[in-house]
């Protein structure tokens, strides 16, 4: 430990203003404080600091996601051979799966934290630790097969497009990881649904829908059991099958405080409240669903977790958070049902209620200005009153 | 008819050093006056160095408010005065002689002097300045009539000093000032008193005052939070406030005829070997409280509270309006993989580390920043610490693009830095919350003169 910090004390000159390697002094600053937290104390305002920051903060999401993670790559293998017929055991089957999907998390954090380190340099401030969620989220909302110059491509377009012109990270609009899920879905649609997708390497014989594209097309019957969508041995994205493993992870988003417990609430909430008045229109066998088999289906409990709460593009007001959810979860159902182009509506709910956030917060910051105008008038006139008299 | 106002919001930090109720006398013989000590004053120097001072001489005056002076807290001699960078003026420094010798000022029952009489009197004297205002917490306007004036009884910040034992035995001084408060204001005197603590007779029995009672952790104690929730600022509207401390000065200046600037400070925070309250004089030198009384290490000394305080050095003074010093370690260190670990031992408002399962432990916190600076990006966060009904990020977004309406709008004219002192301890950003508040305040201060 002594050495490593000596070592870091002897190279560091090297990255200072004036040193041979100061083009790279951002990447070597990340480096550093993942490292060792800086000896840097405070000069000015509060004179003692929480031992709380964003390193901390972003590795408890980490942290929160590796159950759905650990089971999408079980699930993985456990899909490609169940395709071919063939019984394994659970090692081989998560051994098959972490060679899947190791690639695809290598790709985007090296894609990503590339493009970040580079603008971190440009712009001249500390890398931002958001892209170590973002890097980790993104392979879990893709099909497994998905080929790894498309997730480049998407991780890329997102970071750039969805988060850097904006002014990077705690300024962007929407979500970057539903950024690059979006751009996927709009620029490669072949690769992006359909029944090939969903399973690695399956036998083309072998159906390999998924429950909600199932549900579009109106197979009703293929809908696996409850128990099974809870669980989350079915065809799916790599993370996100997995209701049970993704309740673990909001548990320690929740207890920990990290995640709004108001955002994912309000979208259990919304979504249940547009699958409930479909059961009572009812025209079609989608409507008939029961409510609740909405949160299962999909990536609904994904994204109400870990996508919706993302605290940089939700609604930032308290109550903010519950209009934001709400609409989340009714927009996301709402598309499913009725509109035939799309079998998933939590993506586009999400990115949707993402651009309306800040107006959401608008209003709401409003009626503050407005109450507090009116406790001014309200003495004015009453000044007035007693002036008059 | 007193109320009972509870507050939820809040963050109680529990560190160790909180002073013994024990008040031991130390003869200081260095004072300083620091100009630094007021916002927006610009001081011009009515002394030099060598000159000769009673106790209440004028030292320097504000450049923008002629009648408002500042005068010496000791007789003695002018030894120093000392400047920083452009020539900012930082220290008037005084050797006092061993008996103080003071200025008459007269006596005077408040009660039956005229506003214009106790204002002239509390301007001359140097004891105005003790008066401060909201919006911009700057010292108070003469010329204003405040709506009401505020009291905050206690101190709910870290290891703050007991009010109950600095005023204890002085019933006669304190409503001697709070009388002479009385006389300025055609509104309210409101003295607010905690009610989960032990409260003096002294302030449960002032009379011609409103007594209010509050619950709750820090910033309970803070006046903005007493404001907000009894008598909200609007634009417009000006609120004095006066420390409780400084009331006894007030009372005295009355009382006796002169500026007797006798103070108890607390000598707070986990270095002090030996923590407890001196009886000393206004802006003393701290070398004399805390020699042979520290514990070895590389050490900060703060004037005030471990959240709001001012850093001075270990033979620093302590600021005009402050009632105590905390003395806590340096935290100059790296921590191999210091985000990483659990964190049993390592306080925080979150339950990121698993010391929420102690919340009643106390800590030894050091000045470690622990982290680097980084843009906005966790939300709802503020809200919990911060009582007043503002929108504290977004107010803080307004000052930081200096935007004036929005600033206005969300409620600055209410607040002052020390309201965001807890906001500031729980950044998960490590955004220097404090001083973009100041700014803002001052550039709302220059807009609206």
């Amino acid at each position: 430990m002594k050495n490593l910090r000596n070592l870091i004390d002897k190279i560091k000159p090297n990255f200072e203003k004036g040193g041979k390697l100061h083009m790279f002094y951002s990447t070597f600053e990340a480096f550093e404080s993942f490292l060792f937290v800086s000896n840097e104390v405070t000069s000015k305002g509060s004179h003692i600091r929480d031992n709380i920051d964003m390193k901390r903060t972003m590795s408890v999401v980490v942290i929160a996601l590796v159950p759905a993670l650990l089971f999408g790559m079980w699930n993985v293998g456990y899909q490609h051979f169940l395709s071919l017929g063939e019984e394994v055991t659970i090692l081989i089957a998560f051994w098959y799966g972490f060679l899947k999907v190791l690639p695809l998390i290598i790709v985007s954090y090296v894609v990503g934290l590339g493009i970040e380190f580079a603008f971190a340099q440009i712009r001249g401030h500390a890398v931002n630790e958001g892209f170590l969620v973002s890097g980790i989220l993104i392979p879990m909302i893709v099909p497994p097969d998905i080929p790894l110059w498309m997730l480049a491509v998407a991780t890329a377009f997102a970071v750039v497009i969805g988060k850097e012109v904006f002014g990077g990270t705690g300024m962007n609009i929407l979500n970057p990881a539903l950024t690059a899920r979006a751009f996927l879905f709009f620029a490669y649609p072949q690769d992006m649904s359909g029944g090939k997708v969903w399973i690695s390497e399956k036998l083309d014989a072998y159906s390999g829908e998924t429950p909600l594209g199932d549900a579009l097309v109106g197979n009703f019957d293929n809908l696996p059991s409850t128990l099974q969508m809870f669980i989350g041995d079915i065809p799916g994205s790599v993370g996100e099958t997995s209701v049970i493993a993704i309740i673990l992870g909001a548990f320690i988003l929740l207890f920990t405080g990290v995640g709004s417990w108001r955002i994912m609430l309000s979208v259990v909430i919304g979504g249940l409240f547009m699958g409930f008045l479909f059961n009572l229109v009812a025209v079609n066998e989608y409507m008939r669903l029961p409510a609740w088999e909405h949160l299962m289906l999909g990536g609904f409990a994904f994204g109400a977790v870990f996508m919706a709460t993302d605290p940089v593009t939700a609604s930032q007001t308290t109550k903010g958070k519950y209009i934001y959810g709400f609409l989340i979860g009714l927009i996301a159902v709402l598309i499913r049902v009725v509109n035939p182009a799309y079998p998933e509506g939590m993506m586009l709910a999400i990115l949707l209620m993402n651009v309306f956030a800040p107006l959401i917060d608008f209003y709401i910051i409003d009626a503050n200005v407005k109450r507090r105008k009116k406790r001014a008038t309200i003495i004015i006139n009453q000044s007035n009153i007693i002036n008059q008299k | 008819m007193s109320k009972t106002i509870k507050i939820n919001k809040g963050l109680d930090i529990k560190l160790f050093g909180e002073s013994q109720k024990i008040i031991t006398s130390v003869d200081s013989k260095k004072y300083a006056l620091k100009p630094t000590d007021f916002n927006a004053v610009f001081p011009k120097l009515l002394v030099k160095e060598g000159d000769e001072v009673k106790a209440g001489t004028k030292v320097f005056f504000d450049k923008y408010r002629n009648n408002i002076v500042f005068t010496s807290p000791v007789s003695g001699k002018i030894t120093e005065i000392v400047r920083g960078p452009k020539r900012v003026l930082q220290e008037i420094r005084i050797d006092s002689h061993p008996e103080i010798s003071y200025i008459d000022f007269g006596v005077g029952n408040p009660n039956d002097l005229k506003r214009e009489e106790i204002i002239k009197k509390l301007l001359e004297s140097g004891v105005w300045p003790m008066i401060r205002q909201r919006p911009y917490s700057i010292i108070a306007d003469p010329d204003d009539k405040p709506k009401a004036i505020f009291i905050s009884a206690f101190d709910s910040a870290p290891l703050a000093p007991d009010y109950d034992l600095i005023v204890h035995g002085k019933g006669d001084v304190f409503q001697t000032g709070l009388d002479a408060l009385i006389k300025l204001t055609n509104g309210k005197v409101h003295l607010n008193l905690n009610k989960s603590n032990i409260v003096s007779k002294v302030f449960s029995k002032s009379k011609g005052v409103q007594i209010n009672y509050f619950e709750g952790p820090h910033p309970t104690g803070n006046v903005s939070t007493q404001i907000n929730k009894i008598d909200p600022i609007n634009k417009g509207d000006v609120i004095w406030y006066v420390n409780p401390q400084d009331i006894l000065t007030i009372g005295r200046l009355f009382l006796e005829g002169k500026y007797n600037a006798s103070k108890i400070l607390a000598l707070t925070g986990s270095e002090v070997k030996n923590p407890k309250y001196f009886k000393t004089t206004s802006c003393c030198c701290i070398s004399e409280l805390v020699k042979n009384n520290v514990k070895e290490g590389n050490l900060r000394y703060i004037s005030g509270n471990v959240l709001s305080g001012t850093q001075i050095k270990s033979d620093g003074y302590v600021g005009f309006y402050d009632s105590q010093i905390t003395v806590i370690p340096e935290g100059d260190y790296y921590e191999f993989f210091g985000w990483a670990f659990p964190g049993l031992h390592k306080f925080s408002f979150y339950r990121s580390f698993i010391s929420w399962m102690t919340p009643k432990k106390k800590y030894r916190l050091d000045t470690n920043i622990h982290g680097g600076e980084r843009a906005f990006v966790m939300t709802g966060q503020f809200e919990k610490v911060f009582p007043l009904d503002i929108y504290p990020m977004q107010l803080i977004k307004a000052i930081m693009v200096e935007d004036i309406d929005q600033m206005e709008n969300l409620g600055i004219f209410e607040v002052d830095e020390e309201d965001f002192a807890l906001c500031e301890y729980i950044s998960t950003s490590k955004i220097e919350i404090q001083s973009i508040v100041r700014q803002g305040l001052e550039l709302m201060r220059k807009e609206m003169s």
